[in-house]
């Protein structure tokens, strides 16, 4: 029941939306799409669905070529951002559509769909029509739908993008369970890196089209491939330096000195990029050796309990995230502090030269 | 403060008025007698008479009028319909080389005057023997019926998001089946809407349906508008049969009013 896609590609027109793509998915696996809007996460899922056909390149599942095989003789289910459901059928029936094209007895389907209806606290809800519904239960009648009937592949587009804070985080919560006791394949496509950290999983980095990188979600946010995943894989946005190692210590072009330790001691000498998470660039010195550095403040985002302060460092926009409330004035001078122990280096083409194995 | 009050219902209020007076003028003089018609100024009918509509439901030169309009509008409805749910279908759905163009030269149809095609048809009806036949009209209006029909499902289907179609599909539902049991149901109001818009511009249609018959497919704009008959100006008659023409109109609209300004915005609300 693993589900291959080799050297798939899509393109419409001139314009190439998915480049050549390997991916494996294992049974019963939890797998994130990670990439902002328009990498090409919807595309990748309809291709997997069937939806779409791949330009080249062949999709494999339990075995057997699937490339050209129609959605409705694959056993796949989806779940959109919008909220999809058939405008004109109560929520049982929604939710019993599937059962019903594959024609399955009557007492079976009332069975399902009251477990699901159970499972997704729907139940008062079975005779009404969606458009009566909160947006939440909408969704929650969509899950159901693609969960009732057993599918070997559960694709899931943003399922919980269009819904407010608090029914996010409710079936954010929700969600792992429901697969918990399957061996079906889920894919959960998002834009956020901190969902793809809280589902755990595997994760596959997307960026115009392209998957950057697959493994094991946490594998991928310590140990980034490329300077590309690391970008995707970072919310608030990675903070980048250019630097030169020389000997034992970094240098870099406004002058300050930093030394080279853990697995960045054993780099050659040469020019490298430096990327920072923000929340190691703090008001506060942290770290066994930090690196103090500073910037115009040009945004500053308060949250209740910590501060996001965006400034400008040599040409390019770093972002710090520290603890407590610290409100700088826009235009003022922030004098922050950097545990560069805690940074990624980069090799001039983008690759992964050294990161620190340590606290992620 | 008050002037603006004023303002809010008087506005309205004449604009009614202003509305309903030929319509109330008509069926003030359906009522009267061709005498009182020309001989006096009255607001109401003084001696009120049924004579005019007793006149239309038993003489079959009237009543044949409606039922021949009924039979090819209906018809026309129909043939419109059924052909623009797939073009809208394709239209809304779908990316092919030249659509946009293709789409836009369907509305061109309506630009030119019916009074072109009034010869051609009739010579070409005439040739295949299609002369003075309800389906003959109710062709002959889908030139400017489909591409309205199209232009308004086309405006209606583009509001269902395409992932419910691929939702049906992943759900395993074929395209037809797809098709019939939910996305029909689920464009009802624009399919009533279009049904409405082509019953309308059928309904008021007099050129064509007038070249194209002549007795056995006579429609009722056709019968209405010979205002001079043997026994001289029968305008108490005329009056009712126009009386009765706004009755269907009237009727259909019932069904769409919730729809109606989305249709006339072709779909796009």
């Amino acid at each position: 029941m693993t589900l291959t896609l080799k050297g798939v590609t899509k393109r419409v027109g001139n314009v190439v939306h998915i480049h050549p793509t390997d991916l494996t998915f294992e049974p019963g696996s939890f797998n994130i799409l990670l990439g902002s809007t328009l990498a090409g996460k919807t595309t990748l899922m309809q291709l997997m669905a069937g939806l779409e056909r791949p330009l080249e390149g062949e999709i494999w599942f339990d075995g057997r070529d699937v490339t050209g095989m129609p959605v409705q003789q694959r056993n796949v289910s989806m779940v959109y951002q919008q909220f999809i459901n058939y405008p004109n059928y109560t929520v049982y029936e929604n939710i019993a559509s599937p059962l019903r094209v594959a024609r399955a007895p009557e007492d079976l389907i009332r069975q399902r769909v009251g477990d699901m209806a159970e499972l997704l606290r729907l139940t008062p809800m079975l005779d009404r029509l969606p458009g009566a519904l909160s947006g939440g239960q909408q969704q929650r009648t969509a899950i159901a739908r693609a969960l009732v009937k057993d599918a070997d592949l559960v694709l899931l587009d943003e399922p919980l993008a269009n819904l407010d804070f608090k029914l996010r985080e409710e079936l954010r919560d929700e969600l792992p369970r429901l697969f918990a006791d399957r061996n079906c394949i889920v894919v959960y496509a998002t834009t956020e890196p901190t969902e793809a950290l809280l589902f755990g999983g595997n994760t596959a980095t997307l960026f115009e089209g392209a998957v950057t990188q697959f493994g094991p979600t946490r594998e991928i946010y310590r140990k980034p491939n490329s300077l590309l995943s690391a970008q995707v894989f970072s919310d608030p946005p990675i903070n980048v330096l250019a630097c030169e190692k020389q000997g034992a210590h970094f240098v870099d072009a406004e002058g300050a000195r930093w030394a080279a330790n853990g697995p960045a001691s054993s780099l050659l000498d040469g020019p490298y990029t430096l990327g920072i998470r923000p929340h190691f660039v703090t008001t506060a010195a942290t770290g066994a050796d930090p690196v103090p550095v500073s910037g115009r403040v040009m945004v500053t985002e308060l949250s209740g309990s910590e501060s996001i302060i965006h400034f400008a460092k040599g040409g390019k926009t770093w972002v710090s995230q520290s603890h407590g409330i610290h409100a700088f004035e826009v235009g003022a001078e922030a004098r922050l502090h950097a545990d560069f122990a805690q940074a990624m280096y980069f090799a001039p083409d983008g690759a992964l030269a050294a990161a620190a194995s340590a606290r992620a | 403060m008050n002037a603006k009050k004023t303002a809010g219902w008087l506005v309205p209020s004449l604009y009614i008025l202003f509305l309903m007076l030929p319509i109330y003028w008509l069926i003030n003089m359906s009522f009267k007698t061709t005498n009182e018609i020309l001989g006096s100024f009255t607001l109401y009918p003084q001696e009120f008479t049924l004579d005019n509509y007793i006149t239309i439901f038993t003489d079959p030169t009237w009543y044949m009028g409606y039922v021949n309009s009924i039979a090819y509008v209906t018809l026309n409805t129909a043939i419109s319909v059924a052909v623009a749910l797939p073009a809208a279908y394709a239209f809304s759905r779908y990316r092919f080389i030249g659509d946009k163009h293709l789409f836009f030269w369907l509305l061109t149809n309506r630009m030119a005057p019916p009074a072109v095609f009034a010869l051609p048809f009739f010579q070409l009806y005439s040739a295949v023997g299609l002369f003075d036949t309800h389906i003959a009209v109710a062709l002959a209006h889908t030139l400017f019926n489909i591409p309205l029909a199209v232009w308004i499902l086309e405006g209606f289907m583009s509001g269902v998001p395409r992932e419910l179609d691929e939702t049906a599909y992943v759900d395993g539902h074929s395209f037809w089946s797809f098709f019939g049991k939910i996305f029909i149901p689920t464009i009802a109001a624009g399919i009533g809407v279009a049904c409405f818009f082509c019953f309308m511009f059928s309904w008021v249609e007099l050129l064509l349906a007038k070249t194209l018959t002549a007795v056995e497919a006579k429609p009722i704009a056709a019968t209405m508008t010979k205002t001079a008959s043997s026994s001289g100006y029968e305008l108490g008659l005329l009056a009712a049969a126009g009386t009765l023409t706004i009755i269907p109109g009237a009727f259909v609209i019932y069904f769409v009013r919730n729809y109606i300004a989305k249709g006339f915005a072709l779909g796009r609300v």
